[in-house]
């Protein structure tokens, strides 16, 4: 007791005394140090995920579209007129140099849509010009086919019949719901005559082109032959005059009918069905109807292809093939990098050469995915796929078949350049697995390989998963060395589908990091491109964790199958 | 446990000779690297019986015995003198495949190792590593050979959970069991009770005595005690000498050599 009270009394000063007692032990500042930049990472990464993830999820929230009544003779107006209007997007302070002391004017960022009518859609306007905003309930915003949205009051709309209908009633909305879906139904009744038969046709006439080209290389070619051939071609362009026709009173039929609105700015349009994707009335929705055109939208970005040189419509092709080439990838990479770690770790004599070839493995993860890429095309592209076509594909020439970019070779060439990981992890992984496990295996008469594959490849498989998640992280996130080994900007073909053979690992594909960069860098009106640039990215960052996800599912799964040894 | 070992060469009883030199051990020395661990020993273990090898750390009694199963190949820069010749067959015979050798030898690690498998895949393991699939004798393999190890009982009603669910007692057991279901003629077992408590270790103990008609069990031990409540014959080493080997009571209670009586006694070691 008095002991403990005496301690309590050496306790007591806060300064540095001679016996050490209160004195900090030395280096603790360090502690703190570490845990700053701990914090500093954290922080930077949160608030990174945090801007992507509102900036991206904002983009597809239905605003309330304002009317703005603007002072006489304002300098921001559309052609002279006092009003404008559309959804507002952002209020900002203007970039200028002001005096010192002076407040900086404010500007609004409007998005006005009618791209057709004024020949921009977001426009910047001063907010001292701003007499009045107003939210009128008869807006409508329809969403186009082609020239982005169309923003105004709804006036009438023209059925196909050419009856009139006119905005305010019961039977407008009704019948507009109608003619829409009717409208939806044609094209894509015309989608399935252009891509589907029509594309049969001119699919078979190039194979025609192909296997004439390959007869008369072979010295095959007859007057018979040609005849067959001459006769075929004549049913095709007869199918496809048919075809055409129809396909053109279709689109006449679908054309008819059309929906009046005034812009905001005084103009009259006319908005053919034909041309609807979508359309909404943004100043009477409720929280649940905006909830709903917000799950349409972000369900049409993910499931429908872009259009207008991708600033609309969706991202479907891009996250197809941002999951194809992930899993190709992993398919290359997996058994290529496990196979080469067993060899070095299991078999090969340790010695100045191995060691050599590991140091040389390493070095190959720090190599710029830029030199990967240009490999990538002169060895795989023009080499391998060179050899393939003159191999397998000689009728095609001069059109490139795999001598040319496409998913196989960008797969290709990722898989090379994650190869290391997958070699280091794998290998760490196997001299991980017990030396007492490999024994016990041995002593009871299993030969090497069956050791391997009974019991080493098993107890490090969770170590190999891990190696294979940080190759598909950094592969799904590449984008360099795809520009050059087979990635386009649009592609009209998923590189998986219904036509045989089902996979065509010749084809082009998109890709979403590549998507950003074409977006952000690439597009005419980044104004329109910044709110996609920021869906797609977080889209990207979804699937590449989604990915992850699922591959360290796996492995813990493993990992409790393997777990608990008593080594 | 009704038939003995299967041994190639059926082996009369009179012919006591044969019995008396199942592993003989013959001016063998052994070096790691150059390091030279075993000098120049000569030994003869008789079958069916348990012949223990004691000594201090380092004195090589499990070098030899890591010998028997050649399991001292998987050493880099490992050579050896002399030869070890296990009923008839020289271990370095250039002929001898070293797997099939494995197969006729059964060994027991110091640190219980089942694999990451049911207890019923552990057991198999040897006969499907060499292409046994047949449930039936596979079946049989792991009754007999639970059995065998006394783990029968304890684990019969979940032979498909995991191994590694056992107790560490019950592990060691199991991997006994392993090691005998391929019917081995010798039954090496390198320190097999040393993680154990007294209880397990009293049960393996129990377990090696009724063994030992069946096979042929060489034990390394650190326990003086373990070595002479089981063993008939004991072997001492001392800096990868043999300087003793004789009848374990004869070893324990009269040493002929003074540093054999010094380490059983306890004054070193």
């Amino acid at each position: 007791m008095s002991n403990e009270q005496n301690i309590k009394v050496e306790l007591k000063p806060k300064k540095r005394d001679d016996r050490g007692l209160t004195s900090r032990p030395k280096g603790e500042p360090f502690v703190w140090f570490t845990g700053m930049g701990l914090t500093i990472g954290l922080v930077m990464v949160l608030a990174l995920l945090g801007l992507i993830l509102w900036q991206g999820v904002s983009v597809f929230w239905p605003e309330q579209v304002s009317k703005i009544t603007l002072k006489e003779g304002a300098a921001s107006s559309i052609r002279g007129q006092q009003f404008l209007g559309g959804e507002i997007k952002r209020v900002q302070e203007k970039k200028l140099a002001v005096a010192p002391g002076e407040e900086r004017p404010v500007e609004w960022q409007l998005f006005t849509g009618n791209k057709d009518a004024y020949g921009f859609s977001y426009k910047y306007i001063d907010a001292d010009e701003i007499v009045e905003t107003s939210q009128p309930e008869d807006v409508i915003m329809i969403e186009r086919m082609e020239h982005g949205n169309a923003v105004g009051h709804a006036v009438s709309l023209e059925k196909p019949d050419g009856t009139l209908i006119f905005y305010g009633t019961e039977e407008f909305d009704n019948t507009l719901h109608s003619v829409y879906k009717d409208a939806l139904a044609k094209r894509k009744e015309i989608l399935k005559i252009e891509k589907g038969e029509i594309g049969d046709d001119s699919a078979e006439l190039q194979e025609l082109e192909v296997k004439e080209r390959g007869l008369k290389r072979r010295g095959k070619w007859t007057d018979e032959k040609a005849a067959q051939f001459e006769k075929r071609r004549a049913e095709l362009a007869d199918r496809f005059q048919e075809l055409n026709t129809k396909r053109l009173a279709l689109k006449e039929e679908a054309d008819k009918g059309h929906l009046n609105i005034t812009l905001f700015t005084g103009e009259e349009r006319q908005i053919p069905f034909s041309e609807f994707v979508y359309y909404y009335h943004p100043n009477q929705l409720g929280f649940m109807g905006r909830a709903k055109v917000f799950t349409r939208e972000i369900w049409a970005f993910l499931s429908t292809e872009p259009r207008e040189a991708n600033m609309e419509g969706g991202v479907f092709p891009a996250i197809f093939g941002t999951f194809a080439m992930t899993i190709l990838l992993s398919a290359f990479v997996t058994p290529f990098g496990v196979i080469a770690a067993i060899y070095l770790r299991e078999y090969a004599k340790q010695g100045l050469f191995v060691r050599s070839v590991r140091i040389a493995v390493n070095n190959l993860a720090g190599v710029p995915s830029i030199v990967f890429g240009v490999f990538g095309l002169g060895f795989f592209v023009y080499v391998m796929g060179g050899s393939i076509d003159d191999l397998f594909f000689k009728d095609n020439l001069p059109t490139p078949t795999f001598k040319t970019g496409g998913i196989l070779w960008a797969s290709l060439t990722l898989a090379l350049m994650t190869v290391p990981v997958v070699i280091v992890a794998t290998e760490e992984a196997l001299a991980a697995v017990p030396r007492g496990m490999r024994e016990a295996s041995l002593a009871a008469g299993a030969s090497k390989w069956q050791t391997i594959q009974r019991i080493v490849l098993p107890g490090s498989s969770s170590g190999i998963l891990t190696g294979l998640i940080l190759a598909m992280a950094r592969g799904a996130g590449e984008v360099a060395p795809l520009m050059l080994v087979g990635v386009v900007k649009l592609a009209p073909t998923l590189p998986i589908d219904m036509d045989s053979p089902f996979i065509h690992l010749d084809r082009k594909f998109m890709h979403l990091g590549f998507h950003i960069f074409d977006l952000g860098f690439q597009s005419p009106d980044s104004d329109a491109a910044v709110p996609m640039v920021f869906a797609t990215t977080l889209l990207l960052i979804i699937i590449v964790v989604l990915l992850n996800l699922t591959a360290i599912f796996i492995r813990e799964r493993l990992r409790r199958k393997f777990a608990g040894s008593s080594f | 446990m009704e038939q003995t070992s299967s041994t190639t060469t059926p082996v009369s009883p009179a012919d006591k000779s044969a019995d008396e030199k199942f592993i003989q051990v013959k001016d063998y020395s052994f070096f790691y690297s150059g390091a030279q661990a075993l000098f120049d020993l000569n030994m003869d273990i008789p079958k069916s019986q348990i012949t223990a090898l004691i000594g201090p750390s380092g004195c090589g009694k499990s070098t030899l015995l890591r010998n028997f199963n050649r399991m001292n190949d998987l050493i880099e820069g490992v050579s050896h003198e002399g030869d070890i010749i296990v009923n008839g067959q020289s271990l370095y015979d250039p002929l001898l495949e070293v797997i099939a050798l494995r197969k006729r030898i059964g060994m027991v690690f110091q640190k219980s190792n089942p694999f990451p498998k049911s207890i019923y895949e552990n057991i198999v393991y040897a006969l499907r590593v060499s292409g046994q699939n047949n449930k039936q004798v596979l079946d049989e393999v792991v009754e007999t050979s639970l059995k065998a190890a006394a783990l029968w009982d304890e684990v019969k009603d979940r032979l498909n959970t995991s191994a590694l669910g056992l107790s560490g007692g019950q592990m060691q057991r199991l991997c006994i069991a392993r090691a005998i279901a391929n019917r081995p003629e010798i039954l090496l077992m390198d320190e097999p009770c040393s993680a154990l408590d007294p209880i397990a270790t009293a049960k393996i103990e129990e377990l090696m005595l009724q063994l030992k008609d069946d096979f042929t069990i060489v034990i390394v031990t650190h326990s003086m005690q373990q070595a002479s409540r089981v063993s008939d014959l004991t072997a001492f080493f001392y800096l990868g000498k043999l300087i003793e080997f004789g009848e374990t009571k004869e070893l324990f209670t009269n040493p002929k050599v003074k540093r054999t009586e010094d380490y059983i006694s306890g004054r070193f070691g």
